[in-house]
């Protein structure tokens, strides 16, 4: 019995997501969009025979199985991998042109300033465009949605935690 | 160069020094020896703190002097170093800062050993971990040698072996009485000195052009005695294909190596949340990059204003331009600004290699003590604490690295530098990727990864022509050269990511899916971080 604790709460989650009309879950689906901090759910508390690390992985398994978290993960995910993509494959080319093109490369563009010279100043434009990018989109998009599900879970697991000393 | 210089520099080395040390004291007293104060220096620094720490942890003297030196001789090619060191922070703030901050607490083992059994894959990453920071401090220690002879007019080798022996005997002090405070605050004053110097140099080099950004690049060309070729990629990796293929490995060794440094992601633990951790990396990127911009000025200024046939007379890897050019725009060898410029540029690259050792020394003498020791010590022997063990540990790295530095002490810094990035890449980065994203990710892939890059590595650069083989090797007279290229990154790297996955396939156990959801959950939001 205590051993499935976890791995049943994790399926029902997985299977029938927010039928079952689980307080936790139906404010985290309604509540990522306007995370207002006003009508905080009560925490679930798993079933109290499981030991206490076993309850703390449900949670742990719940939390990620959450509409909220999945938004979380989706937002900094869709951000920061086509970021990573592009920028690593910009940069290849770049020092794939520099090594097998330098005739283009040093094609003049405006007095002594080449394409060669142009392309090194856009890798370090572009590094800084990103940077800012990346950082107003977390902050905006996803500091405050991950900063709700932090306390959330540490509720939660913090409940467990008292309840056993 | 004459006696004064000499002893304006001497002077100013030694107030870094005084200084340096006074602050170890200062923020040593009442500190209690928690690994918390230690390791972490309590994480309550601010993200603008941590962003110049990281900024000094990262600027070494290798790029303030090395890369405008290459700048000046080779032209263009030299800036393709400035753009890959730059670029490299982009995976660390996309992938790697806030995510590890979140799941960590002191090492990158920590990160790893969250989400698979503990004991290996703490072995497998303390142990690379404590290479690549050896491979890097040796070269720190090679750089801080030869360029101390070289900025105090001497080329005799007592000198170098002298200053290796004290700059390690520092940095152990700073690093076993000061711990990662100390540390973080000799980071701020050298980043700030080191921002302050090449700012003062740029802007001299810019009023000599009337700001004429053009002017300044026709002069470089022309003096440079190569013509338009200077302003274009092409003289130092325009060879045959090896030196071709050789460049792409060093800048893929560059680009991904740095999210894989030890010193570097340590860092991120000294701010309380992710939130800080991101903003310190902004606030590095920003000054890390205007630093890359301003030695690009540099370089070219030097070709411009000192010549490239000077910069070559004055030491065939171009390390004495940013010297040499401090001279001439103070007034020339005779005047007292000149005097001045160069005593500080000297104190200044000093200071550089001073803080950086620091930093190497403090992450991988918790790598020994946080992963290592505690891992392997015998399981009934008293334990001891693990900051007397990381005390210790980091003097036996001093130890370590002042005898390779002085074994070494002929070998290019540049190479031995371009080697640690890629031992990095390989080593530690592949296994980092795959815990954070990776839900199928297994201990034996953990296990994998890390041994799978790091010791192809390690094999490759034996066999490679920097060993044996040519006349400038280490054993020039035996030949057992295999691999064609001095860097192996750009087969070690995807060799790393391949042992990591084909060890996860083959893996009898299956993934443990609860782990990865807590380092998932804990990684995004930042529950029960520390």
């Amino acid at each position: 019995m205590e051993k499935h604790d976890g791995r049943e709460v994790a399926q029902t989650r997985a299977g029938d997501r927010g039928v079952l009309g689980d307080p936790w879950y139906d404010a985290l689906a309604s509540g990522w969009g306007e995370l207002d901090g006003t009508g905080a759910p009560a925490p679930a508390v798993p079933p109290q025979a499981a030991p206490p690390e076993r309850r703390a992985a449900a949670i742990y398994l719940e939390v990620q199985r959450s509409a909220a978290f999945q938004e979380v993960r989706s937002r900094y995910r869709r951000f920061a991998f086509p970021a990573a993509a592009a920028f690593f494959a910009w940069y290849l080319a770049y020092i794939l042109a520099a090594t097998t093109a330098p005739g283009l490369m040093g094609r003049p563009v405006a007095g002594a300033v080449n394409v060669a010279m142009l392309a090194g100043l856009g890798q370090f434009l572009s590094t800084f465009l990103l940077t800012w990018l990346y950082s107003r989109h977390a902050r905006l998009r996803r500091d405050r949605a991950a900063l709700e599900l932090r306390w959330d879970t540490q509720e939660m697991t913090r409940v467990i935690e008292g309840g056993q000393r | 160069m004459t006696g004064n210089h000499q002893t304006l520099a001497l002077l100013l080395f030694s107030v870094f020094v005084a200084v340096t040390l006074a602050i170890t004291t200062w923020v040593s007293r009442n500190r209690h020896g928690s690994a918390e104060e230690f390791y972490a220096g309590g994480r309550l620094f601010s993200p603008m703190e941590n962003g110049f720490a990281i900024a000094g942890d990262y600027m070494s003297a290798a790029s303030f002097l090395g890369i405008s030196g290459l700048i000046a001789l080779f032209g263009y090619d030299g800036l393709l170093y400035s753009v890959g060191f730059l670029v490299a922070w982009l995976v660390v703030l996309l992938l790697v800062a806030e995510l590890v901050r979140n799941c960590g607490r002191f090492t990158l083992a920590d990160v790893i050993a969250a989400r698979m059994r503990e004991r290996p894959v703490r072995i497998a990453a303390g142990t690379s971990s404590v290479t690549v920071s050896v491979l890097y401090l040796v070269a720190q220690m090679v750089g801080a040698g030869s360029l101390v002879a070289l900025l105090l007019g001497s080329t005799g080798g007592a000198v170098q072996e002298w200053t290796v022996v004290g700059v390690g005997g520092l940095m152990v002090i700073y690093v076993s009485l000061g711990g990662m405070r100390a540390t973080t605050w000799i980071q701020i004053v050298k980043a700030v000195l080191l921002m302050g110097g090449a700012i003062t140099l740029t802007v001299l080099v810019l009023v000599r052009f009337h700001g004429d950004f053009d002017q300044l690049l026709r002069t470089a060309a022309q003096r440079s005695g190569h013509g338009a070729a200077f302003l274009a990629p092409g003289l130092k990796y325009g060879g045959d294909w090896t030196a071709r293929l050789d460049f792409i490995s060093l800048g893929l060794a560059l680009v991904l190596g740095t999210a894989g440094l030890p010193h570097i992601l340590s860092r991120f633990y000294t701010v309380p949340t992710a939130r800080a951790a991101r903003r310190s990396v902004v606030w590095s990127i920003g000054l890390i990059g205007s630093f890359y911009l301003m030695t690009i000025v540099l370089g070219f200024g030097a070709a411009a204003i000192v010549g490239s046939d000077a910069v070559r007379g004055s030491n065939a890897a171009g390390n004495t331009a940013v010297p040499l050019l401090a001279l001439d725009l103070g007034g020339g060898p005779d005047s007292t600004g000149g005097t001045v410029l160069f005593a500080v540029v000297a104190a200044v690259a000093f200071a550089t290699i001073l803080a950086v050792v620091a930093g190497i020394t403090l992450a991988s003498s918790a790598s020994v003590a946080h992963d290592l020791y505690a891992s392997l010590r015998r399981p009934h022997a008293k334990p001891r604490s693990e900051v007397a063990v990381a005390r210790v540990a980091a003097a036996g790295i001093g130890v370590v690295a002042i005898a390779l530095g002085l074994l070494a002490r002929d070998l290019n810094v540049a190479f031995l530098v371009g080697l640690a990035f890629a031992v990095a890449a390989s080593a530690n980065l592949p296994v980092l990727l795959y815990s954070l994203f990776w839900r199928n990710f297994t201990t034996r892939g953990a296990v994998w990864a890390v041994y799978g890059g790091l010791v192809p590595a390690l094999i490759l650069v034996v066999l490679s022509p920097v060993v044996s083989g040519s006349e400038t090797s280490l054993f020039p007279g035996v030949d057992f050269q295999f691999f064609p290229l001095e860097n192996p990154g750009l087969v070690s790297i995807p060799l790393g990511f391949l042992a990591g996955w084909l060890g996860t396939v083959t893996s009898p156990e299956p993934p443990d899916e609860a782990k990865h959801a807590e380092t998932e959950v804990r990684a995004l939001t930042g529950a029960g971080a520390v």
